[in-house]
């Protein structure tokens, strides 16, 4: 299986009364009361250095990330950071995950297509090419876009990306939402026809039909863990089955929080207060910013409001064991870690691609690449072969990578360094 | 007695259905972002008059999809054109609530004719930096109710906004999602800011125009009714008190009795 290293690039040192003075991590936290540019730097290149050293350190593939106006994670542009990531990983296996550059937010959308060949070319053909739908608050809240057009703006901006990939002819088009007289890109992506796609959701049916429809790889980003996942993974592969597809296991992946340590008492000790300062600050957002009306369509609508779901535990509430325990981050010594994995979010979910959060809120760097160095050498080793024996093709990883691992520790930092 | 038929207008993809109710000269009410709900200020304006209250594209019970048929606010004036054409109504006194002002001004913009008399309640249409209109759609209910209404826990909180104690779940999960869905179709027309260039077209209006405000919108301040009044020669202003964002839903009879007096004085 792949296993990449994911990051969201948060602010790491939010008040400790953050919750209780502010509205909102996103949207409208007050940049001048919270945050300065000088130090903003530190933070982007903390990001990039843990992100490098993973890459150095043995991980498949390195992800970055788009929001806006979100103090949890501001990488407006994912493709800047991929392409800083893209340049210093030449000579390695490891892909550049973008999941990543947000189809309606971009104006016009070919702007991604474009950026994409761009990395796809540096990269020399390591490029996953994440295609978001984007979340309300960065697309409709924070970038203006109604509600009501944002899947229909989505869907036509998704035809058009792959349509300009590998058209060989110039083409016309004339959408509903785009109107482009010669779309002609340059560059072209490395790879052919294009590069791997991967489609992240958060659980919606639609989301699920289009996925296997386009024969994409489907990533739910959760914050949550496997747990409350398992009837939402259930209904992608029941999805992946009744379209008649295989159930080959790199259709599916998942972003899980993962804290390594020493043994379970020292992950503690280490990553209690990073795990709680994340689950209690930066998810703190009102209900209702997550559904504007028109976001989800009128039968999704009606099928949530029928059937609510048992309201979802406040994170607020919980501590870092409830969080250990209930599995929204799997935590404690390689073993621990390991085993969990494997089990609760691996196996059970069926997910070929992980994706895994390894500096989580307020960890420092020190720390943080402590975590990533932890994990790269006691855990992610014997996972690796997770799915060796059902001997499926990763069909939604760069061709060139798939057949290999990462190269060895020391000859990779070896190869990073030239 | 109520009358009710659909009609499907935009070559046929758009069904509106048109609630009407009274006798008397025309008079059509556009609803606002909440969707409509036929109540007693419409029931004492069908006393004077032959209302037709349509339902805004979407909003019709059966056809949510159909809003997808437009795309712009263009699209839904010359649907509202059509609808006019298919009721026979060639003239008619046009009355609007909210977002449903503003299409009624926009219709009376586009087609001067079409509009003998405008009554405007608590219109939107404009945009003030200095008096923002906070986005009702993604607020908490609690927090829409004490925005719409002067009196949040009132008989017409209740009404437009649901979420009494008693209600029955499937009744509530019904009614929000009609709630949702009216205003993520309306939403259509007014996001990110519920200004949509009626200031470039409002000039082209002829129709004597009144313009009632409930003096305690929270919503959209009264001092909105100037950006109407200044551009519009034959206009005046009614303010109405105890009442916020739909003060014809907290002063009914008021607010009928100003507008009938308006209309056929």
């Amino acid at each position: 299986m792949k296993i990449s290293a994911f990051h969201l690039m948060p602010h790491r040192e939010l008040p400790d009364d953050f919750e209780k003075r502010y509205e909102s991590v996103w949207v409208t936290p007050p940049w001048f009361e919270l945050a300065d540019a000088r130090r903003v730097g530190q933070y982007y290149n903390w990001t990039l250095d843990e992100l490098l050293y993973a890459a150095r350190a043995g991980f498949d593939g390195v992800c970055t990330n788009e929001h806006h106006q979100n103090a949890y994670g501001f990488m407006p542009s994912p493709n800047l950071m991929g392409s800083v990531l893209a340049k210093a990983t030449n000579g390695s296996n490891v892909a550049i995950v973008q999941m990543g550059a947000t189809l309606p937010t971009s104006n016009p959308p070919i702007r991604v297509a474009e950026e994409y060949a761009m990395l796809d070319c540096i990269s020399d053909g390591r490029l996953v090419a994440g295609l978001p739908l984007g979340s309300p608050m960065d697309v409709n809240l924070c970038y203006g876009i109604t509600p009501l057009e944002h899947r229909e703006r989505y869907r036509e901006a998704f035809a058009l990306t792959l349509k300009a990939w590998q058209s060989r002819e110039i083409f016309a088009w004339n959408g509903r939402y785009i109107q482009l007289a010669n779309v002609n890109l340059w560059p072209r992506p490395v790879q052919q026809p294009h590069p791997p796609v991967w489609v992240p959701g958060s659980g919606s049916i639609s989301t699920f039909d289009f996925a296997v429809d386009n024969d994409v790889c489907y990533c739910f980003l959760s914050y949550s863990g496997a747990r409350s996942a398992k009837a939402m993974m259930d209904g992608y592969w029941q999805v992946v089955a009744d379209k008649g597809r295989e159930p080959n296991p790199y259709r599916a992946g998942f972003l899980q929080l993962v804290v390594v340590a020493e043994n379970d008492a020292r992950a503690e000790e280490k990553y209690a207060r990073h795990v709680e300062y994340f689950y209690h600050k930066c998810l703190h957002v009102p209900a209702p910013w997550f559904s504007p009306p028109g976001n989800q369509d009128y039968r999704s609508l009606t099928a949530t409001l029928a059937n609510p779901v048992r309201r979802p535990e406040n994170p607020k509430d919980l501590k870092y064991r409830d969080f250990v325990d209930r599995g929204y981050v799997i935590a404690g010594s390689p073993a621990t870690v390991r085993d969990r994995l494997k089990e609760e979010v691996i196996k059970s979910l069926r997910v070929g691609n992980l994706m895994v959060l390894l500096q989580i809120g307020s960890m420092p760097h020190e720390l943080a690449i402590e975590n990533i160095d932890l994990f790269a050498r006691e855990v992610l080793p014997q996972l690796r072969g997770t799915w060796d024996d059902e001997g499926w093709t990763n069909h939604w990883w760069p061709e060139r990578l798939r057949g290999t691992a990462a190269a060895p520790r020391a000859a990779a930092v070896a190869a990073g360094g030239a | 007695m109520m009358r009710e038929q659909t009609i499907a207008v935009w070559q046929n993809q758009v069904r509106m259905r048109v609630l009407s109710q009274g006798s008397g000269p025309a008079l059509v009410f556009f609803h606002g972002s909440w969707g409509l709900a036929w109540d007693p200020f419409l029931d004492e304006l069908a006393k004077s008059f032959t209302v037709y209250a349509p339902e805004h594209p979407g909003t019709t019970p059966g056809a949510p999809d159909d809003i997808y048929h437009l795309d712009t606010l263009w699209d839904l004036v010359l649907c509202y054109d059509e609808l006019l054409q298919a009721l026979g109504l060639e003239r008619a006194a046009l009355v609007g609530h909210s977002f449903g002002a503003m299409v009624a001004c926009e219709v009376a913009a586009t087609y001067p004719a079409r509009a003998s008399r405008l009554a405007l309640l608590d219109p939107l249409g404009f945009w003030r930096d200095a008096d923002p209109i906070a986005n009702w759609m993604v607020m908490e209910p609690a927090q829409m109710r004490a925005r719409v209404f002067h009196n949040p826990n009132g008989d017409a909180a209740q009404r437009l906004l649901g979420g009494g104690a008693g209600d029955d779940p499937k009744a509530a999960a019904a009614a929000r999602a009609r709630l949702m869905w009216a205003l993520g179709a309306t939403g259509k027309f007014l996001w990110p800011i519920p200004d949509k260039g009626l200031k470039k077209r409002i000039h082209r209006v002829t129709a004597p125009t009144l313009l009632v405000w409930g003096k305690e919108d929270r919503l959209v301040p009264p001092v909105y009714a100037d950006e109407f009044t200044r551009r519009l020669a034959n206009s005046r202003v009614h303010t109405v008190g105890d009442a916020g964002h739909a003060p014809h839903l907290e002063q009914p009879e008021t607010v009928a009795r100003v507008v009938r007096e308006f209309l056929t004085g």
